[in-house]
């Protein structure tokens, strides 16, 4: 065994070797062999530049929850209420947006009345993280019961509020900059929000202190609390942070559609959730990256694609990522025993 | 060797609803010393540590730190202190590495952007001021180190803030031969460096090593606390499992109620 006094003294090693371990490096393999296979198959309709702008834009709402669900289940929860809170903070932000636009149509509101509708978006959904997150870490119910009751709960608030129909009138302001507008004429504001958005987490989870706490009590509660770490008060945090960024998603999701999608995003919270796991963060807490999120999520965006290029039934899709989605929990399981067996 | 008691418990009461589990408890640490804290299982020794860590509140009694009394309401005030403590269970984060375990809740640098090379530097300094030696690199997980090294984290742990006094619970109940020297040896030098030790063991060879004193606690009482010299393994069996031990203990085990 080598001596610690043997160590190169700057000891980088550590990022590379994290990568090579996790399940995060052999997932975007994965994701370049699929990219591979797809641009051999169908040259001049898949690997083209609209094709990548599109994939791009269709994945840059679900990203942004994913990103939030990195968090929490990197503490070792989930939540199923993503969806519901996505479409409970586009309503809450179009009803806003109504309600000051003279005759409630919101088509041709100023940005002011944007701005409003966006603080409520973001509001809304913050408000449903605080409550899952003061009802996990504070009423100790275990996450996947409460954000199932939230999940119920955000959709039926969000469909009482416009008597279950969708709000049709959208800023067309909101459309032309956030929903379809690009920079440099090439790529889309909607890609750019989500990038930025996927950086600064990223940052948060793999440079500070919240991030360290974040993996900490994922990884041993009862060692955080005993490291002086406020262990509930960071879970609400966590919690709120997945709503906060629901609510941006909703909002995202408003400007990119022009209408509330009540009916559009139930499967959301499962595709976070997939996409979150195929990238490599455990679920039972502990492990995880936010790079590995945005593999993860990409792997079914491509994959449908793909598909729908070459001409295979859509159905297809769904099998397959759910074979990957398998696979990498089972990787998972797999490390988690050959550690305890030390 | 007979220096000023560091930390001083007197009178110490704690109870788990009806259950009266720390009776009337006093406790002396002193600074370079280190005293083994014995007791049958379920005596209230982790208890007892847990209570100066402040992972648990006490009813009543006091606790003198370096002279003053102080108020220990939770894990932070203990560190503040100086008051370290390496838990039989539950001790380290096992996802995380070895400097982000040494570090956890006192991380360098700002909130915002953790410094990671300053953290690792002290760590590395740390095991090597400890002698440690076995460690790969301080980039390891935990979870992937044997019994003996996760200890020996455990511990530079403890030691990486300007500790006065260390309280180990029972650090080498899971190790074996080689192991438990190690973790001896280090604590012994902890001892030699100036801090207060507290040593939680069932083994009364490695007790009669290492400890100065001897504290034994019988039931939730501190039926003696002697020095090392002064007693046998054997005088020191019958306070573990009687509660006395001729002149020594509790004068009439009769007396005592549960
Ligand atoms: N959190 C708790 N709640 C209730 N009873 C407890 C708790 N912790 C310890 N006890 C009880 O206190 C007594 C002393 O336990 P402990 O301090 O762990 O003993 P030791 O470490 O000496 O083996 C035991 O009877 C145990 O059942
Ligand atoms: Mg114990």
């Amino acid at each position: 065994m080598t001596t610690l006094d043997g160590l190169p003294t700057a000891e980088r090693r550590s990022l590379g070797a994290r990568l090579l371990s996790a399940n995060t490096f052999w997932i975007a393999l994965v994701l370049l062999a699929l990219i591979v296979v797809f641009s051999a198959i169908a040259p001049e309709s898949f690997l083209t530049f609209f094709n990548f702008q599109q994939l791009f834009i269709e994945t840059a709402v679900l990203l942004v929850i994913a990103v939030g669900m990195t968090f929490v289940i990197i503490t070792g929860g989930i939540d199923l209420s993503v969806g519901s809170v996505l479409i409970f903070a586009g309503m809450i932000s179009a009803k806003t947006m109504e309600w000051m636009s003279p005759g409630q149509d919101a088509s041709n509101a100023g940005w002011g009345v944007i701005t409003a509708g966006l603080v409520v978006a973001i509001a809304g959904g913050s408000l449903w993280g605080l409550i899952n997150g003061l009802l996990v870490a504070r009423a100790n119910i275990p996450p996947l019961i409460v954000t199932l009751g939230t999940l119920g709960a955000a959709l039926g608030v969000a469909s009482l509020l416009n008597d279950g129909t969708n709000v049709r009138t959208v800023p067309l302001e909101l459309r032309d900059s956030l929903g379809f507008g690009t920079l440099e004429g090439n790529i889309p504001n909607l890609v750019v929000v989500a990038v930025v958005i996927t950086v600064i987490f990223g940052l948060v989870l793999h440079t500070t202190r919240f991030g360290r706490y974040t993996f900490a009590i994922g990884s041993n509660p009862e060692a955080a609390r005993r490291a002086g770490i406020g262990v509930t008060r960071h879970l609400t945090n966590v919690y709120l942070l997945t709503g906060f960024l629901a609510g941006i998603a909703g909002f995202m999701s408003l400007a990119y559609f022009q209408s509330t999608t009540i009916s559009g995003h139930t499967t959301d919270n499962l595709n976070a959730i997939a996409g979150v796991v195929m990238g490599g963060t455990s679920l039972f807490g502990g492990i995880g990256t936010i790079l590995g999120t945005v593999i993860g999520v990409f792997i079914p965006a491509v994959l449908q694609k793909g598909f729908n290029i070459i001409g295979v039934q859509p159905y297809w899709q769904m099998i397959a990522v759910g074979a990957v989605l398998v696979a990498a929990v089972w990787f998972d399981q797999q490390r988690r025993r050959s550690q305890n067996k030390r | 060797m007979s220096s000023d008691p560091i930390l001083e418990i007197k009178g110490l009461n704690k109870s788990f609803g009806p259950v009266h589990v720390l009776h009337d408890v006093d406790f002396t640490v002193r600074a370079g010393e280190v005293t083994a804290l014995v007791g049958d299982n379920g005596a209230g020794k982790s208890t007892l540590v847990k209570c100066i860590a402040g992972i648990y509140g006490h009813d009543s009694g006091t606790v003198t730190f370096q002279g003053n009394e102080v108020h220990i309401r939770g894990p932070k005030d203990a560190a503040q202190l100086g008051i370290e403590v390496v838990y039989q269970d539950l001790a380290l984060a096992d996802n995380l590495d070895i400097v982000q375990n040494m570090f956890l809740g006192r991380e360098r640098g700002s909130r915002w952007m953790l410094d990671e090379a300053a953290m690792e530097k002290a760590a590395r300094e740390t095991l090597a001021s400890l002698s440690v030696r076995t460690v790969k690199s301080v980039r390891t997980p935990v979870a992937s180190l044997s019994g003996g090294q996760r200890q020996t984290v455990a511990i530079a742990k403890a030691v990486l803030w300007n500790s006065k006094v260390v309280l180990l619970d029972e650090p080498t109940a899971a190790l074996g031969v080689a192991q438990t020297r190690q973790v001896l040896d280090l604590v012994r030098r902890l001892a030699e460096q100036g801090l207060g030790v507290v040593l939680i063991s069932h083994n009364m060879a490695d007790v009669f090593e290492v400890a100065d004193r001897i504290a034994t606690l019988y039931l939730g009482r501190m039926v003696a606390q002697v020095p090392t010299k002064e007693v046998t393994n054997t005088q020191v069996v019958e306070l573990i499992t009687a509660g006395r031990s001729g002149e020594l203990g509790l004068a009439r085990p009769d007396t005592v109620t549960i």
